[in-house]
């Protein structure tokens, strides 16, 4: 009986722990919200919410500040990111579910995933040091000569080609991201249904229109989801881009100009903010990230939902 | 009943051993400072040999100029650092006490394959144009007048600036506004400022590594970064129209005649100093302590103390340049008017 008291006890007691560490992490969320949300208070009542969202001015010499540049920075680097990341991130799942033979699967997923092994202070790095030249040198006189000479579109590509820019900011962002689109896509493409592809093929469908037509349409919210989760990845990413984007505050005119995101700008500026309006706004600029990030985490994190109970 | 008996047991073990370790550490202190992080290299070598001489520990974390103030303003470090002195008002309404200890530079760097073995001159009015975009090429009439027999081409000029916060910036722009007055009015100076041309990179390195790989590139550098990967520096007319290179001579010249008051807590930039020989893009890091705990800050001091007697070896070797004799002097004599 005594026994049998001790592992009740035991049991409630462990039961107990499980939960307090589940709940210690929702605490510790709403903690840190809490947290961004008071040192930010300054900034937000003396620049209001529209007026610090809309003002693209960033002195801190004046004591004026706005998150119109960064906000736009972070969207901008991440949209192009996720352009250059999706396709070929798609294709590293289709090729891994669908065409590799089983012996190569294995260890081509395990080679991508162990690029989200390293860590982004590295990306930064090797960004600023070995990926800036050659971007300056080679790509982006390359691109200017080519697609710089199309209507519009050659907007895109004017400027002078420093290798310290948007385009290489998206270009390692994109390389940080294909890891977790690739691995989320597989996992949905496994999702699918044999049956569904054999009476596909059964009918006399080749491999590009089964793919086409049944397998990325089935599982378009799992993609969807993908992009999503990268999306969050990419908008809070820090030090791959604080040193290849050189935190200009200054609408980028074209894909080779400099600007700065949300993060950019707490990672230069943080340490050095020496008046209390400086530091709030900077805070500020956290806590409207970290919303930004939450809301679309938690909408990916819906449809993949989703693709798994269909 | 065992089990627990030995949990226990090796609960109270651990404690004592922690107790033992800690017993001999009661004689020898530790002191703990934050702030700037230019002077991180100098204030850890100093620490390390004082810890040797005097068994004394000093804890510096270099954690930026603002962070330094901070912590030392809300008393939760022994003393702070900051890059930027504090106007003498503010040490008041703080309450703390500020005083400096080691010198550094800012130098120009460049790249600008047609010049040769040639020296580069410029100065305080062409520096502040490249900064303000209206210098755009290296073959405007300003550069040209100032580097005669120099063969200056039709290139842009691409200035590089610190992207993230720094008492180089702060000196530098500083010097910026002393010597133009657009400058003063529509950007001013701080640790971050607001540039309006150019090119930000992240770091010394950055901007180092920048200047390095992109021809007509210019940009400013601390001293000892530059004197330690190498670099080459442009030369500069000072406030007294003499030409000077960057050097410990120029910069102890820049602190001998400028205006270090100790009625006003040293607070002064020795940026465009006028003396003849004076490198015109000096400054000093400084030391804040809270003014009411007496007894930790004479521990402090006497690490300082012994840092201006022994010190100015090392600093030298880490390319820091040292306070003058004078300066120290004055220092000294502050801390005593202080009642330290």
């Amino acid at each position: 009986m005594a026994t049998f008291k001790r592992e009740y006890l035991f049991n409630s007691l462990f039961l107990a722990i499980t939960a307090l560490s589940s709940f210690l992490v929702i605490a510790l969320l709403l903690g840190i919200f809490l947290v961004l949300l008071k040192e930010s208070l300054p900034a937000f009542q003396r620049f209001g919410f529209l007026g610090f969202i809309l003002s693209s001015s960033w002195d801190p010499v004046k004591e004026n500040f706005g998150g119109a540049i960064p906000l736009f920075g972070t969207l901008v680097t991440s949209f192009f990111a996720l352009i250059l990341a999706i396709p070929i991130a798609l294709g590293i799942a289709i090729f891994i579910t669908e065409v590799a033979p089983k012996s190569l699967r294995e260890p081509i997923g395990m080679a991508i995933e162990l690029l989200a092994a390293i860590p982004s202070i590295i990306y930064g790095m090797w960004g600023l040091f070995t990926l800036a030249p050659i971007q300056s040198k080679y790509i982006e006189p390359f691109l200017q000569k080519t697609l710089g000479s199309l209507p519009y579109f050659g907007k895109l590509f004017s400027g002078t080609p420093l290798g310290i820019d948007i385009f290489t900011a998206s270009l390692i962002l994109s390389i940080m991201i294909i890891p977790f689109t690739a691995s989320v896509a597989r996992d949905a493409f496994q999702l699918v249904p044999p049956v569904l592809k054999e009476s596909a093929y059964g009918v006399g469908a080749t491999k590009w229109e089964v793919i086409k037509d049944v397998v990325i349409p089935y599982c378009k919210l799992g993609i969807l989801g993908g992009i999503g989760l990268s999306l969050g990845r990419a908008l809070g990413e820090t030090m791959a881009v604080a040193f290849v984007l050189g935190n200009l505050n200054q609408f980028p005119s074209s894909l080779f100009s400099a600007t700065a995101t949300v993060t950019v700008k707490l990672a230069n500026e943080f340490t050095e903010a020496d008046k209390d309006i400086h530091l709030a706004s900077l805070f500020y600029l956290a806590l409207l990230l970290f919303i930004m990030s939450f809301t679309i985490l938690a909408i990916a994190k819906y449809f993949i939902q989703r693709t798994g109970t269909k | 009943m065992k089990k627990y008996l030995f949990i226990i047991l090796s609960i109270l073990l651990l404690i004592s051993c922690k107790a033992k370790e800690e017993a001999p550490k009661v004689s020898g202190k530790t002191l703990n400072g934050a702030g700037a992080t230019f002077p991180y290299p100098l204030y850890s070598a100093w620490a390390s040999a004082y810890y040797k001489e005097k068994g004394i520990k000093i804890n510096y974390q270099s954690i930026g100029s603002g962070g330094g103030i901070r912590q030392i303003t809300e008393r939760t470090v022994d003393f702070g650092a900051t890059d930027m002195a504090l106007k003498p008002e503010e040490v008041e309404e703080k309450r703390l006490l500020q005083f400096p200890t080691v010198i550094g530079g800012v130098v120009i760097s460049f790249n600008l394959p047609e010049l040769g073995d040639k020296r580069l001159v410029l100065d305080g009015e062409t520096l502040c144009k490249i900064f303000l975009g209206e210098i755009k090429n290296w073959d405007d009439p300003k550069l040209k007048a100032l580097n005669p027999g120099v063969n200056l081409p039709s290139k842009p000029i691409t200035p590089v600036y610190r992207s993230d916060g720094s008492g180089t910036t702060a000196i530098f722009t500083h010097y910026l506004s002393d010597v133009c007055p657009k400058w003063a009015k529509e950007i001013g100076f701080g640790t971050s400022v607001n540039f309006k041309a150019g090119i930000g990179a992240k770091g010394n390195e950055g901007v180092a590594n920048y200047v390095k790989r992109t021809p007509y590139s210019l940009g400013y550098l601390e001293y000892a970064y530059a004197v330690q990967n190498k670099i080459r520096a442009a030369d500069l007319k000072n406030a007294k129209g003499k030409i000077v290179s960057p050097s410990v001579e120029s910069f102890k010249e820049a602190a001998k005649t400028s205006q270090l008051d100790p009625a006003k807590h040293f607070y002064a930039w020795m940026t465009n100093a006028p003396g003849e020989g004076a490198w015109p893009i000096t400054g000093a890091t400084y030391i804040l302590l809270a003014k009411e705990k007496a007894e930790v800050n004479k521990e402090v001091l006497k690490f300082f103390d012994w840092a201006f007697q022994a010190g100015d070896k090392t600093a030298l070797e880490l390319h820091y340049v040292p306070l003058p004799e004078e300066v120290k002097s004055k220092v000294r004599e502050y801390w005593k008017n202080q009642g330290l």
